[in-house]
């Protein structure tokens, strides 16, 4: 019996923009994935030191809202990030609920093995794309960021561990200013590249408008499959939501373009298919093509 | 993400950011801004008018009453930022001839998409509203005076929830054929998103041309420049906000209200479209205001910058 995915091509275009056209707004995507960094890159820049006890109460309160990430500490040296000296505490603290996942930043190999000991499924590894940037933050340059980064995220593929890159500064850098959409790219390549299974692109000083977000996001897409991507962006100039949504809806339209020039099509119906029916699958792993292979991709090293 | 040690906020070249991104220094008042490269995001207008409604909009619903040679400074200091329309009056009650006598050449009305808060806001239903509209707007376009419509509650109302578009559409389309130039859709409690904006725009612009509409956001949840963002990527070319975001809401105390003229110029600076205002001259002018009425900018870009 031929199923769903059976059916000539013509059905499945048919559906895949008919499914699209539920959200409100055409091009995009009908989930989202929020990945919430209150606990993490929020308190570390608060000024006030937030009591472990607190934290603790904080991150589960956020676990039981329907959040399935969850960024929790981060394993760096008291002596830069005392906010987050707590951080093994914090981490054997937690009530890890099921389905929620709960990453910790590691910037090297030491940061990486504490936070296995205190339990930690998932890690970060942040790089810039700003020189300047990543000496000031992390005292070293891009290429000596990368070498720490592929020890600990080979490390962390060993053990099964998923691993997630961020990359600072991607519209803007306090010390250099402008960032070329390429340097962003040849960042989040190289991060994608060691195993990182999604790339996090952050406008660090929220510098960033909506035609930055588009030029920056089409340089990198051009890499990196969207499913593989996501945004961090800073409110500071009150671009954020404006910037998001942009994101969102570049996401979306190369995902059309895929569909539309007819890459594997019964993948593409399948993929469609099986997101119309499970509402929960984070946009990672939605529908067309690119997405599914990049989801691929990314469970090959999710597991 | 990294910290950003507060000592970098005096390094020079992130003064040379703050001035790529806010444009500080070259334009001249009234004249255009270099055109930029086309609109980095594409089915953009290429040029956006901007209706600065901080002296009337925003000020009213400000608790401090301004003291009047304030406001007239106030308005100077915005008619030399580049700014091509600045309201400065009431809406218009019965008593608009004195006000035109005193030199008055634009009047605006206002209906709204909600009869209960037609009657709570203006005292009477929306049918009545039109009917006194009607009076006013004929009378102005005797006099050649262009009036301007709103239409509030355009994404929901304190009182009654949810509008439909269709009601939006209703009010618009009378407003409009009375002779307003101009209808201005406000989101008077700033509940609506950009999905909302989407739905009501495609409504209302079956009976009237884009080229005649505007969007009045206001930013009580945050959602003001991804709406704005929306209309304009509909065709919408006509914005209308309030230096400082002064104004806040009058239905959800110790919240904003209209979205910062600041915050939108600099996104649509970032967008590469005309605006032909100079935003550190509308800063310059926000903070002469906060300081009269002795209150914090609403103004995300203006706290990023004058804190820098």
């Amino acid at each position: 019996m031929r199923t769903a995915w059976e059916r000539p091509a013509p059905v499945f275009l048919f559906l895949c923009f008919a499914f699209q056209e539920t959200s409100q707004l055409s091009g995009l995507p009908d989930f989202v994935k929020i990945v919430e960094v209150g606990p993490r890159d929020g308190l570390q820049n608060e000024k006030v030191i937030v009591p472990t006890d607190i934290k603790i109460e904080f991150i589960n309160r956020l676990s039981q809202t329907g959040l399935s990430v969850i960024e929790v500490t981060s394993f760096v040296s008291s002596r830069w990030v005392p906010q987050m000296a707590d951080h093994t505490e914090v981490m054997k603290g937690i009530h890890q609920y099921p389905g929620v996942r709960y990453p910790v930043l590691t910037p090297n190999l030491q940061g990486f093995h504490h936070a296995v000991a205190a339990g930690a499924t998932e890690i970060s590894v942040f790089g810039a794309a700003s020189e300047s940037f990543s000496k000031k933050n992390i005292n070293c340059s891009i290429e000596e960021s990368m070498g720490k980064f592929e020890e600990v995220v080979k490390s962390a593929r060993h053990m099964n561990i998923p691993a997630r890159g961020y990359v600072s500064c991607a519209l803007g850098c306090p010390y250099e200013g402008s960032i070329t959409p390429q340097k962003v790219t040849e960042v989040s390549k190289r991060l994608y590249g060691m195993g990182c299974y999604e790339i996090s692109l952050g406008d660090t000083i929220g510098v960033g408008t909506p035609g930055s977000m588009k030029r920056m996001l089409e340089s990198v897409m051009k890499e990196i499959p969207p499913g593989a991507l996501a945004v961090h962006c800073h409110d500071t100039y009150g671009q954020a939501l404006a910037n998001i949504l942009t994101a969102l809806q570049v996401f979306c339209t190369l995902c059309v373009l895929r569909v539309c020039i007819g890459i594997n099509l019964s993948r593409v119906m399948s993929a469609c298919f099986s997101s119309h029916i499970l509402s929960t699958i984070t946009f990672s792993r939605l529908k067309y093509d690119g997405i599914l292979s990049s989801a691929k991709h990314k469970n090959s090293r999710l597991s």
